[in-house]
């Protein structure tokens, strides 16, 4: 086969994913806002796919949030990963799926800086010993949970009862997708698809029938910014930038967004809320604004979950018009209900952002 | 080549990200931060690069080396494999071991910073918790989080979160010996030591400033004084 342009930097940065037996650490901020997304990833490979996915309840944080803010040394960050990769080693595995971005991009970071500076490797080690008494191997593999759901991509299609695909018209759905910055941005060959044509949602996106929409500002930040967001003196940077990518996709008129990283999916629907309030604006049709979406939370849709099960519900933008389009059914009255059908009240609604 | 410059190139981050700079402005153009803020990565990685001393101490007390938001999307396009993001974390590392960083409003704010996240990893072994993200601090959550706040242990059951339980899942609580190696490592390494530097400097300015250190917390938390951004 004779690969050209797009298909042939594609081609290069493909990666050959392990099929099974993986070690999997969770994110700090997914399991805060999108809880709902970390079971469904158990529950695809594990039940679904009948693969072996492992979890200990003693892994932490990665620390990466607070490296990010500057708030503890490098030396502190890569002993608490030290600490992760002992965790696999004793568990008895060799494959690592982390969920979070900023944990991947940390991880590939600590270990292409040790493979350039042994002695760091060997001073870690030192103070992990120091430390918790633990020893580890460097995993033989490290992915990010998307990766596994790219590569599981045409056998949840096999099983799909719904594709990305307008019921009405037969078109496929015009889809945004956003990347992390720290999937590929550091370390392009370590992404599916490397930093500038990374291919890990956009092959999801296909393989469930959907439309990659190209933009201009398809690469920028989110907005996230780390101390950015998590100083409230800040958060002007983090809406900015959101802000800046909304107004760039709006003329392709997406009909929704898939995100791979914990915080994107948070920024891109909360900060929507937010200029709806400011300004009046809306980048959905009628007032709503785009739903944006995490990949499981989209495979979960495809293979026919109740959108209420994906959690759905705790987002600001309302996804209801999206599931009608594809045609999924759903009832409202159970939208804000806790277990078992309990009347636990709903949300205020906002005043521009149109909701349900 | 002066003593401040020595200390930077200890930094593995500058071994990493400090190749040699040919200030062709590209991490400038694609920047998130230099699209707000009043901020150049080429003139930090210049700056860096020339290693006079009072030029870098100059840095080290600014407001500049905080504007990044360490999106690290200047690492993909530098033609010469710099990292300006890099450069600028070893920047801010060394801000906040000489408390250089209470001498400006940003760095200042390294002191909530410290605080959330190091007291989020060491009391629950997550750097954000649903115990200490409060609505009030973050209304952009919208009314749904509101309500979510309200109602978090039947949101979390209704989604098959194990929050606050025994056993591995979502928001579980991490077990205590768990949390005492976070402990030790954070006494191993430095990172204690670095808590108690930050809060040492922060006192000492808050002081300074005539507030309590929890009046310092909440004003630097919060307060955002004209002439960082691009628009003012
Ligand atoms: S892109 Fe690289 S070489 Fe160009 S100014 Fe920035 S750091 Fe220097
Ligand atoms: S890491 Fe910092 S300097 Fe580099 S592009 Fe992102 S915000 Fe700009």
């Amino acid at each position: 086969m004779i690969y050209q342009g797009k298909q042939k930097i594609w081609s290069e940065y493909q990666k050959e994913i392990p099929d099974d037996k993986w070690f999997y650490v969770r994110s700090c901020i997914r399991q805060n806002f999108f809880p709902a997304s970390e079971r469904m990833f158990m529950e695809i490979c594990r039940d679904i796919l009948k693969k072996d996915f492992y979890e200990t309840e003693h892994h932490t944080t990665c620390g990466g949030i607070a490296y990010h803010c500057d708030t503890i040394p490098q030396e502190t960050a890569m002993t608490i990963v030290a600490r992760q990769f002992a965790l696999m080693t004793e568990a008895g595995y060799e494959n690592y799926v982390a969920s979070c971005i900023t944990s991947f991009g940390n991880y590939t970071e600590i270990l292409q800086t040790w493979e350039e500076f042994p002695e760091l490797e060997t001073r870690i080690r030192e103070m992990l010993w120091k430390a918790c008494r633990k020893e580890f191997d460097k995993p033989k593999y490290l992915a990010h949970a998307s990766d596994l759901i790219y590569k599981y991509r045409n056998l949840i299609a096999e099983k799909a009862k719904f594709r990305l695909v307008n019921k009405e018209t037969g078109e496929p759905l015009r889809v945004v997708e956003h990347i992390g910055c720290h999937y590929a941005k550091m370390f392009p060959s370590k992404g599916v698809g490397g930093a500038e044509y990374p291919y890990v949602l956009a092959g999801m996106i296909e393989a469930w029938g959907g439309n990659v929409i190209d933009y201009p500002e398809r690469r920028h930040c989110c907005g996230y910014g780390f101390r950015q967001y998590h100083v409230k003196a800040n958060r002007g940077y983090s809406i900015s930038n959101t802000h800046k990518k909304f107004e760039s996709m709006e003329p392709y008129r997406p009909d929704m967004i898939i995100t791979n990283c914990p915080g994107c999916p948070y920024f891109l629907d909360r900060w929507q809320y937010v200029i709806a309030e400011m300004e009046g604006k809306t980048y959905g049709k009628d007032g709503f604004g785009i739903p944006v979406f995490t990949y499981e939370e989209v495979a979960g849709l495809v293979l026919g979950y109740n959108p209420w099960d994906l959690g759905l519900q705790l987002h600001q933008v309302a996804v209801e018009p999206l599931l009608d389009k594809i045609g999924i059914s759903y009832n409202p009255q159970e939208k804000y209900k806790g277990l078992d059908s309990k009347d636990i009240m709903r949300p205020g609604l906002p005043q521009n952002l149109k909701c349900f | 080549m002066g003593k401040l410059y020595e200390m930077l190139k200890e930094d593995y981050r500058i071994k990493e990200g400090l190749k040699t700079c040919i200030n062709c402005g590209t991490c400038t153009a694609i920047c998130p931060a230099a699209e707000f803020y009043r901020y150049d990565p080429r003139k930090i990685v210049d700056t860096v690069q020339r290693g006079n001393d009072s030029d870098i101490e100059e840095l080290l007390k600014s407001d500049v080396i905080w504007y990044c938001g360490e999106c690290m999307s200047c690492v993909t396009r530098c033609p010469r494999k710099n990292g300006p993001g890099l450069v600028i974390m070893a920047l801010r590392n060394l801000s906040a071991k000489l408390g250089y960083f209470v001498h400006s409003e940003k760095g200042r704010q390294l002191y909530p910073l410290t605080k959330i996240m190091t007291g989020n990893i060491l009391n629950y072994g997550y750097c954000v918790h649903p115990d200490t993200f409060k609505w009030e601090d973050h209304v952009e959550s919208g009314p749904v989080w509101k309500w979510h706040t309200e109602h978090l242990e039947d949101n979390f059951a209704r989604l098959g979160a194990n929050f606050r339980g025994e056993g591995p899942g979502v928001l579980r609580k991490i077990p205590q010996e768990s949390l005492d190696e976070l402990k030790s490592i954070f006494d191993v390494t430095g990172g204690t030591e670095r808590m108690n530097a930050v809060e040492k400097f922060s006192e000492e300015k808050a002081r300074e400033m005539g507030m309590s250190i929890e009046e310092y917390f909440t004003y630097t938390f919060g307060h955002c004084s004209e002439g960082h951004l691009n628009e003012e």
